[in-house]
This record gives structure tokens, C-alpha cells and sequence, in this order.
């Protein structure tokens, strides 16, 4: 029953995720499919280049949707995020009205009587016309629904946090001069964050809460095969078991996905059909981006080849 | 099942998870949306919903499996008992079942619980302890003492006092019956108290928890225990972590009050200087910047190690920190603190400049000659020492410079109030010249100097 269609419906998640070339975990899968049985926002966590942005892209591919992106930064507030008053046409119109002003106005003969006609016209300043809707308000205004993508939100500001809170919990925004507007298909939210801060509960809580760590030597592979269909079997399975020895390592960037699929790409460009010392060494600067980690690497390039080779004849 | 969903938000509280109502909503519809009938699926559904952090995933995680292994243990318990009874069953089973096609009296005539222990049916015997650890509302356990009780409790309401009942009687009417009745029980006793010492670990790790740390954040630094110095540098994280969340949000901005001309001409530009946008004034707030001097000499090194890493864990809250730890003479540790871990730096700390006999006088002529240009007003000078310089010359006049060139100099004596003055303390000297002088010798007493000192910039 129920049950029964959870597990299948999570499956059909995973495969038509594995359909946009995104190799998801049971984990994320479930995720997803409960994002959208319960209407509630992810937040997806982890180290950078696992493919936290990666997911929302192939979720709206999946399903036909139009990807609504913003990119949070320190400073952003609602007028870039929410919506705008288009000043300059308002003034524009005020401008060209004004001798239509002159006209509705001429039959008044105290200023007060000319306020009240005014006050009959309504704010027609401030009308829908004059919005100019931003990625949040985009999202809430698409008919067909969307996938809307808040990305690295721990890099905005706190009260930029709040202002998102009746977006994530009730799909809907509040403009005061214009009233409440409710999102016509709930969008699916997925907000990602690098933990560069922590993240205020109330958002916490209106969430699901993903963490995207390192995948799984098998899963890795399965990315890499996904992604760079080029590359031997081989080659796939001794450069993901050199990429887990080297995360073995204290650097300050840990190689992740990213790395992995770019490494891949130029190990093919390069026509190897095999990890040797000298490859290594020659690309080394492909997956670590720190001079410091790729001197601390070095001298162990060769253990881990060797490392990667073994557990490769018994894997 | 819904009621062993609450069960398990308690204990899931209990490691340290905070489930709030709407999050428990939250986790039922996910629930109920992906069903009990796969146990990944269950707990990746409660892991997503209920877990906010990666510790508590992994917290969560433990709790999970602990939680759902319940029925497991409960049948391999009774195992050992039963195939003692197993043996004795073979002629068992032939008598029972004369009798029972027989006449049937003496087993009809059985309570339910000895009917079921010698029926042998686990999942019976499972359910049983179940509905009546609920019955017994095993969820309120919180010390290890109340065990006893709770296993009585339990076995009453599973029908003890009829089961007794039965096995008199059986003892006269059918004694190998009685036997088995008997081993069964044990294998009973045994299964309970298994389910007793689970529900305290699942249940009464808060109650426990909140206990040790209020005891831990009363006791003395200084004198701390070698296997508690681990849970007491997890205390002072949680307590930078606290202060963090304090005092990391942005300093709020003035919203109204003086106009800013200057912005908002340049903001309105376009529209011709129609001021459109207004800019007000902002209040600009510093963060802090901290110069920390410890001493590191004998008693006081333990209450520094403390102090050092509460400071360098405070990144987010404190702009700038420079620490310096002295005894006979001072050196900078701000780099050793950063570079290494916690043990490391310290053990290094000690090795440059601990054990000496300490010399106030000397470190802070060290302190004036290379490093006072640094002070500067926005400066919160913290010294955290117990003042006692062996009768050496104290250069209190150092201090006064120190305490001029800087917003404020706060000194902190793991020494009792009562201690101050007396020996070779110099407490007195120096108090003169600081903005404030407290006592610290406990972890709370460190939280509230730490959070006073950070206040004063807010």
C-alpha cells in the first residue's frame, strides 16, 4: 500500500534523476520525494563541489521546470530579491499624466475636494504594473510551478533569512502596498549553504535538512561513469580509489565531486588508459587547489597509486 | 505505532536533538507518507525531518537504531533459558498434550502470562513486555537507581502476582510443569530487565546529561580531573558555541533618527536629486579585539588552558585576538593557538615558558617593551592570573599605562574574593587600575566573564 509506493515512488526519484546524468544516494532521493509529498523546502549542506547546486538543476530538468536561481551575497536585501518599485517609469507616467491631472482635477474647486478625487483614482502608482518582480517573486508567480534555487544562503545576512521564512513555510509574500501574493503551484525550494555560518533554527525548522557529504568509492564511480562516459573501467576505478586515499589526507581543500569529474575529463584528454607516478604528479594541480596541499601530497602520490591499484584487483 | 513515535521524539530529546511540536507534525507526515515497512527509508524520512546538523544526524542515527533494535535482544534473551527448557520439553509436550487433550484442566486453568511463557511464543512474549512497559510508562526513567522499579512495575502489570498464583499450584499438582514455569520466568526476568536498562538509556540520557554538565560547570577549573579535562573542553565549546550565537548577529542598524545627506543625494542621483530613498545615519559598531595575557604557572595553567581555547573558539563574535601566556617571562602564543589543536598548543605553551615561579613584575615589563603599541581604545586588555608574585616587585605602574592606553582592562583570579591580599598576592595593587576584577574559577564563571566582556561592545 502506502508503503509500498514510498519505496517505488523514491526509486522512480533516483532513476529519473540518473535520466539527467544526477547519480543521487538513497539518502537524497528521499529527500526529494518527501520535499514534494509534504510541500517543504530542502536545505541541502555540505563541502563545496558535491553537487549541492548540481541537484536542483537536475530536479528541474526531471520534471520540466523552469530553474529560478539566487545567488545570495553579503548585502542583499529584498529589492534584489524580492521585488522593485520601477521608479523610473513611475515617474515617467506621473510626468506624462500630469496634464491629465490637470483635466480630472479641473472641476474641483478647494483642495480638498481635488484630494478626495484623487483618492478615488486609487494608488495606481502602485500597482502591479510598477513591479518589477525578482527570482522570489518570479518563482511564486509561475503558473506551472518552478524549481527555485537559493544558493549558498549562509552567505546573506540574518535579517535576509527572515525575510524568507513566509516564502518557505507558506509559499506566499507580503507586499504592503499590494496585499499578500500566494504562489500559484507551490515552487520546490532548495536552498544550499557551505555551513560558513550557522543558520538561524527558524529556517532550520521549515526545512528538510540534507547533508551532502563525499559519496561512497561505488557511487563515485557510478558519478564518474555518468559524467565522463569516455573513460576505461579501469582508469575510473584507480583514479576514484586515489581520490579517497588522498581525502585520507589533512588539507585545507579536500578534492570533492567536482574535482573528481574535471580530473576525469583531463585524464581522458590526456589518453591515459592508466594511473602512473608522473600523470599524477603532471595533473595533481586538477584536484587540489592549494600550493600547500598539493606539497603535502606529493610525496605520498605513489603509495596511493599503489594503494588504489591494489584494492582495485580485489574490488 | 503513532505512540512509539512520541517515544521516540523523547528519546531522540534525549541525545541532544531538539524536536519541537511543529518539527514531531513535521516528522509524522513525512512518516506518514513513506511508511513503517522500510527501516532505511524510516529513518532517512526522521533524519531529514527531525536532525539539524550533521552531529545531530549522526546523533539521531545512534538513537534510531538503539531505539528500533528494542524487539530484537527481547527474543534472544529467553534464548539460553529456553533451550534448557527445550530438553525437558521433549517428554514436555507429549504429557501437556495428554492432558491438554485429556481432561485440559490443569493447563485452562493457567493465567494468560504462564499460558504464553509456556506456549514459548517470543512474539507474544515481546508485545507483552511492550504494552506493559507502557502500561508501567517506562518513558519516565530518569536515574539508574529506579531500575528495580520499574522491572517490578513492568512485571506486575504483565500478571506476576497470578503467574506466583499458578506456579504454587502447579508445585503440588504437576512439578515439572512447575519446572519449566519456573526457567521460563527467569528467562522472563531477564528479558524485562534488558528492556528496563534500554529505556534508561534511551530516555534518561537528558535528565543525566544536564546533571553531569551542571555539575561540571560548577567544579573548579583548576582542580579538575585528568578524564574530565575531555568533557570539559566539550563544555567550553558549547559555551563559545552559545556566545557565538549571541553575539554574531550583525550589530542591528539604525534605521531612523539623523538623516544622512550625503547618501542619500548620491543614492537619488537618478531621479535629479528627488529623494526617493532615504539613508540614515548608521551607528557603527566595533567588534571586539582582545589582548588576553595568562598566566601559565602551576594552578592557574589548567583555568588558562580553559580560558585560551573559549577565546581562539570565538572567531565569529571577536574581530581580533592576540593571547600571551607568561609565568617568569611572556611570549605570544596567538600562532600556536591557531596552528595546533587544543593539547598540542598548550603542551607546547608549557614547554616555552610553564613551570617557572611566576613573575608579574618581569612579564609585564615584557609586555611594555615589545607589544604595548598595540593597545589601542577599542582594545579589551584581559589578564587572568591569581596575582601572587612571590614577593618580586609587581610594576602596578605598568599596569596603570596598560589600563590608560586601552577601552577597558579586565582581570580575572580563579582565587576566591576572600584569598585576595593575603600572602603574596598583589590582587589589591593591581585592582586599582582595572575596570573590573572577578572572580573565575568555574566554567560558568568563565561563560559569564567571557559574555560581560564581549557585551560591552554590543
Amino acid at each position: 500500500m502506502a508503503d509500498q509506493k514510498a519505496s517505488t515512488s523514491i526509486e522512480a526519484v533516483e532513476s529519473g534523476l540518473a535520466a539527467q546524468g544526477y547519480i543521487a544516494s538513497r539518502q537524497i532521493a528521499t529527500a526529494v520525494y518527501l520535499s514534494q509529498q509534504i510541500e517543504k523546502p530542502i536545505l541541502v549542506e555540505g563541502p563545496a563541489g558535491v553537487g549541492k547546486t548540481e541537484l536542483a538543476k537536475a530536479i528541474a530538468a526531471w520534471r520540466g521546470m523552469k530553474m529560478i536561481r539566487l545567488q545570495c551575497y553579503e548585502g542583499l536585501d529584498e529589492a534584489k530579491a524580492l521585488y522593485e518599485w520601477k521608479y523610473a517609469k513611475q515617474l515617467l507616467y506621473t510626468q506624462i499624466l500630469k496634464d491629465k491631472l490637470g483635466e480630472v482635477l479641473g472641476g474641483a474647486q478647494t483642495l480638498h475636494a481635488a484630494l478626495d478625487q484623487l483618492h478615488d483614482f486609487g494608488d495606481v502608482f502602485f500597482s502591479k504594473e510598477f513591479v518589477e518582480p525578482r527570482p522570489l517573486l518570479q518563482a511564486l508567480e509561475q503558473p506551472g510551478g518552478c524549481v527555485l534555487l537559493i544558493d549558498e544562503i549562509d552567505k546573506s545576512d540574518a535579517e535576509f533569512e527572515s525575510l524568507l521564512l513566509e516564502i518557505l513555510s507558506d509559499f506566499q509574500v507580503t507586499i504592503p502596498e499590494l496585499g499578500t501574493v500566494s504562489a500559484i503551484t507551490p515552487p520546490t525550494v532548495i536552498l544550499t549553504s557551505n555551513s560558513e555560518r550557522d543558520l538561524g533554527d527558524a529556517l532550520k525548522r521549515r526545512c528538510l535538512h540534507l547533508h551532502i557529504g563525499f559519496p561512497e568509492q561505488r557511487l563515485e564511480e557510478r558519478i564518474v561513469e555518468s559524467r565522463v562516459p569516455g573513460i576505461s573501467q579501469t582508469l575510473r576505478r584507480q583514479m576514484v580509489g586515489f581520490i579517497h586515499e588522498i581525502r585520507s589526507l589533512d588539507l585545507k581543500k579536500l578534492p570533492s565531486v567536482s574535482e573528481t569529474i574535471d580530473w576525469a575529463r583531463v585524464l581522458v584528454l590526456l589518453q591515459a588508459t592508466e594511473l602512473d607516478t608522473d600523470i599524477v604528479k603532471d595533473t595533481l594541480n586538477v584536484l587540489l587547489k592549494y600550493e600547500a596541499d598539493i606539497e603535502a601530497a606529493a610525496p605520498q602520490v605513489t603509495t596511493f597509486i599503489a594503494k588504489a591499484a591494489r584494492s582495485n584487483v580485489f574490488g | 505505532m503513532r505512540e512509539n513515535l512520541h517515544r521516540f521524539f523523547r528519546a531522540a530529546r534525549g541525545v541532544g536533538v531538539h524536536v519541537s511540536p511543529a518539527e514531531s507534525i513535521d516528522a509524522m507526515r513525512a512518516v506518514s507518507q513513506v511508511g513503517f515497512s522500510d527501516r532505511t527509508i524510516l529513518r532517512d524520512a526522521l533524519l531529514l525531518t527531525l536532525a539539524k546538523s550533521q552531529d545531530e544526524k549522526l546523533a539521531l542515527r545512534d538513537c534510531f537504531d538503539l531505539f528500533f533494535s528494542q524487539p530484537e535482544p527481547r527474543q534472544e534473551q529467553p534464548e539460553g533459558a529456553d533451550q534448557d527448557t527445550a530438553q525437558d520439553a521433549d517428554q514436555a509436550p507429549s504429557s501437556g498434550a495428554a492432558s491438554d487433550a485429556g481432561g485440559g484442566s490443569p493447563q485452562q486453568e493457567l493465567g494468560p502470562l504462564a499460558q504464553m511463557l509456556l506456549s514459548q511464543d517470543r512474539n507474544a512474549i515481546a508485545a507483552a513486555i511492550a504494552s506493559a512497559s507502557g502500561a508501567a510508562s517506562l518513558s519516565d526513567i530518569r536515574y539508574s537507581t529506579q531500575r528495580g522499579i520499574f522491572s517490578s512495575r513492568i512485571l506486575d502489570a504483565m500478571g506476576l502476582q497470578r503467574l506466583r498464583d499458578d506456579l504454587d499450584e502447579l508445585t503440588a499438582t504437576n512439578p515439572s510443569l512447575a519446572e519449566r514455569l519456573r526457567t521460563a520466568l527467569d528467562g522472563l526476568r531477564e528479558a524485562v530487565r534488558d528492556t528496563v536498562s534500554q529505556g534508561l538509556a534511551l530516555y534518561a540520557r537528558e535528565e543525566a546529561e544536564n546533571l553531569r554538565n551542571e555539575i561540571l560547570r560548577n567544579a573548579p577549573l583548576a582542580r579538575i580531573e585528568r578524564r574530565q579535562v575531555a568533557e570539559m573542553r566539550a563544555l567550553i565549546r558549547q559555551i563559545a558555541r552559545r556566545l557565538r550565537e549571541r553575539y554574531s548577529k550583525p550589530r542591528k542598524r539604525q534605521r531612523r533618527g539623523h538623516l544622512d545627506v550625503r547618501r542619500t543625494l548620491r543614492r537619488n542621483a537618478a531621479w535629479g536629486g528627488v529623494p526617493f530613498l532615504t539613508a540614515w545615519k548608521r551607528k557603527h559598531r566595533d567588534r571586539p579585539k582582545i589582548v588576553a595575557l595568562c598566566d601559565v604557572s602551576g594552578s592557574v595553567a589548567q583555568v588558562s588552558d580553559f580560558f585560551l581555547l573559549l577565546i581562539h573558539s570565538l572567531h565569529e563574535v571577536v574581530d581580533d585576538v592576540r593571547s600571551f601566556a607568561f609565568s617568569s617571562h611572556l611570549i605570544e602564543v596567538s600562532q600556536i593557538l591557531e596552528s595546533k589543536s587544543p593539547e598540542e598548543a598548550m603542551a607546547e605553551i608549557m614547554s616555552k615558558v610553564g613551570f617557572g615561579s611566576s613573575d608579574y613584575g618581569s612579564s609585564l615589563v615584557d609586555f611594555e617593551k615589545e607589544f604595548m603599541s598595540m593597545l589601542t581604545p577599542q582594545t579589551t586588555v584581559i589578564v587572568l592570573g591569581d596575582a601572587r608574585s612571590n614577593n618580586l616587585d609587581p610594576r602596578a605602574d605598568i599596569l596603570r599605562r596598560i589600563s590608560e592606553r586601552s577601552k577597558r582592562l579586565v582581570w580575572l583570579n580563579p582565587e576566591g574574593r576572600l584569598a585576595w591580599g593575603f600572602g603574596d598576592s598583589e590582587m589589591p595593587r593591581y585592582a586599582t587600575f582595572c575596570s573590573v576584577v572577578r572572580q573565575c574559577a568555574t566554567a560558568q564563571q568563565l561563560e559569564r566573564a567571557v559574555s560581560d566582556i564581549v557585551a560591552t561592545y554590543q
